[in-house]
């Protein structure tokens, strides 16, 4: 793979691209560790256009149309209608409910996030050496696949529906991420379905984040571990 | 020979002479920002001026510590600036005498005096100061190791003029992630050993949540202004650091004629007031963190950092 040299203008390309899976990277560890709701909402949009910068120059480096598409899709859907839909349904309780609280404390999951990503690194590393695979693959793949534990470890830690919610949506993301360069060629129809199924998501936990705030009086799911006999409220 | 070793002491007397100046800017631009007119920019010149003028009153139940910590925070920044390319980009006559991790000793040392001195004093507010200094020290130094090992790693030196060169040769490794991660982790990292305003309010004068400033309350006239002075030369040459050896390397002094690295001066001013900028909205745009935050604040910057090494390790 390094045997021919490469144009000035392919090198600028991955390096980009490897800025922005940088950039990419850390949002997902914001996820874990910002403590307003809000911030994380934010956080999610930036990590969807970085997303889809990925895609664009993705795009531009392997010469096909299917990237540029799933780019401005993945923009479309995710870094707009995701946050207006959760803003609609959800609006009192993100604006409301400042501080979220969590499973571990700042630092240890920060320390856990961050051993989650060296293992990422490391496993995809076999995985790169079994297939052949163009040179992005060597940036997306490992911090897709960190990206991945990381909104892994968001859904476990967090105790805050939308936070949980958004834990969730980034593992979609990271997993995009990692696929795009493995598989550039994917049929768009497959990429169109991901990204309704995903605001079928968001729309349903909306709703049932709704109900729980009816039912509880608040969004802190973290808090309802225990079954309560008796008729209920 | 002797030309670079006038090089060298001219970056000394350029740190001695500006680093008032962009203390006094910085303020000055921080009042603008509240819709204030604010001091003069030359108040830190009269500050010091009026200080060196006064009578120095020093306690007879301190130790010879407490009056010798003034004079090391007054010398440690210079020591470093002799280490650091601060006008030229070739290294001078004492650029090979300690690499980075020499200049952060060095800075280090002046930094354990004060805390020293601070408790050496009876004043209950010195310790308190002194011991969330160390705090906000020992929470700081992993980050710095890590960047220090990255940058070192990436260009296979650790003297800083050599460093300078490998962002931008090609210009395509100044965008690279792990360049850009540092830079942000270093950006914290200066917030938090300049008492910048995420971490402490360096123009508070509440004794309770001061940070750095509560180690200089027991000093007055000469001791005094070397503290402030040496504060401000801190600042200036984690600036220089910042901008000359991992930001923008560029505008440096290439030719070995007086005149080149004159030009250089103006600048370096200019590098440092694009900086200023930054700081200024940093620092009034967030509000002083809680104590126990500082970990979170510092923990994101160890995160950072630790991205920026595997990301440049594992380069598939």
């Amino acid at each position: 793979m390094m045997t021919a040299p490469t144009p000035p203008s392919v090198a600028w390309l991955l390096h980009l691209n490897a800025l922005v899976g940088g950039m990419f990277l850390l949002t997902s560890f914001g996820l874990v560790a910002i403590r307003q709701v809000q911030g994380c909402v934010r956080l999610y949009v930036l990590q969807s256009v970085l997303l889809a910068a990925s895609a664009l120059l993705l795009g531009a480096l392997l010469q096909t149309w299917h990237l540029y598409a799933v780019g401005v899709l993945d923009v479309v859907s995710k870094a707009v209608l995701i946050p207006l839909l959760l803003r609609r349904s959800l609006h009192d309780e993100i604006h409301m409910r400042r501080e979220i609280t969590q499973v571990f404390n700042i630092p240890t999951a920060l320390l856990l996030a961050l051993a989650l990503a060296i293992t990422a690194f490391f496993l995809s590393g076999p995985m790169l050496a079994e297939a052949p695979h163009d040179p992005a693959a060597g940036v997306n793949l490992p911090i897709g696949l960190a990206g991945l534990f990381l909104g892994g470890l968001t859904a476990v830690a967090r105790r805050e529906a939308v936070p949980l919610l958004l834990g969730l949506l980034s593992m979609e993301s990271a997993a995009f991420f990692a696929g795009m360069a493995l598989a550039p060629e994917l049929p768009l129809m497959a990429e169109v379905s991901v990204a309704f199924d995903v605001l079928v998501l968001v729309f349903v936990v909306g709703v049932l984040t709704r109900a729980v705030h009816e039912r509880t009086g608040t969004t802190a799911v973290g808090a309802m571990t225990t079954l309560r006999e008796g008729p209920s409220v | 020979m002797g030309r670079t070793l006038l090089f060298n002491l001219l970056q000394v007397a350029v740190v001695l002479v500006f680093a008032p100046l962009a203390a006094g800017v910085l303020a000055r631009l921080k009042e603008m920002v509240q819709s204030k007119r604010g001091p003069s920019v030359f108040q830190p010149y009269r500050d010091l001026r009026k200080l060196f003028h006064k009578d120095e009153v020093v306690s007879d139940q301190t130790s010879w510590i407490f009056r010798f910590a003034p004079y090391l925070v007054f010398v440690t920044p210079l020591l470093v600036t002799l280490l650091i390319p601060v006008l030229t980009d070739y290294p001078l006559f004492f650029a090979f005498m300690g690499d980075m991790l020499g200049g952060g000793f060095i800075l280090a040392l002046g930094g354990f005096f004060a805390t020293l001195a601070a408790v050496d004093t009876g004043n209950p507010f010195g310790p308190v100061g002194a011991s969330r200094t160390r705090m906000v020290g020992f929470l700081a130094e992993p980050v710095f190791m890590i960047v220090f090992f990255t940058v070192s790693f990436v260009a296979g030196s650790t003297i800083p003029y050599i460093v300078q060169q490998t962002w931008v040769t090609p210009l395509a490794n100044f965008f690279a992630p792990s360049h850009v991660l540092l830079l942000l982790a270093f950006l914290m990292l200066i917030l938090a050993e300049g008492g910048r305003i995420p971490v402490d309010n360096p123009t508070g004068h509440f004794e309770l949540a001061m940070i750095d400033e509560s180690k200089t309350l027991e000093y007055s006239g000469r001791g005094m202004a070397l503290m402030k002075w040496g504060g401000h030369m801190k600042l200036f040459v984690l600036m220089c650091i910042y901008l000359n050896v991992l930001v923008a390397p560029w505008g440096l002094a290439h030719e070995r004629t007086l005149a080149a690295v004159l030009i250089a001066i103006p600048l370096i001013l200019f590098k440092i007031l694009c900086f200023l900028l930054v700081l200024v909205v940093i620092e009034s745009s967030l509000a002083k963190l809680r104590l126990f935050r500082i970990t979170e604040f510092l923990g994101a910057a160890f995160v950072g950092a630790v991205v920026a090494m595997i990301s440049r390790l594992f380069a598939f």
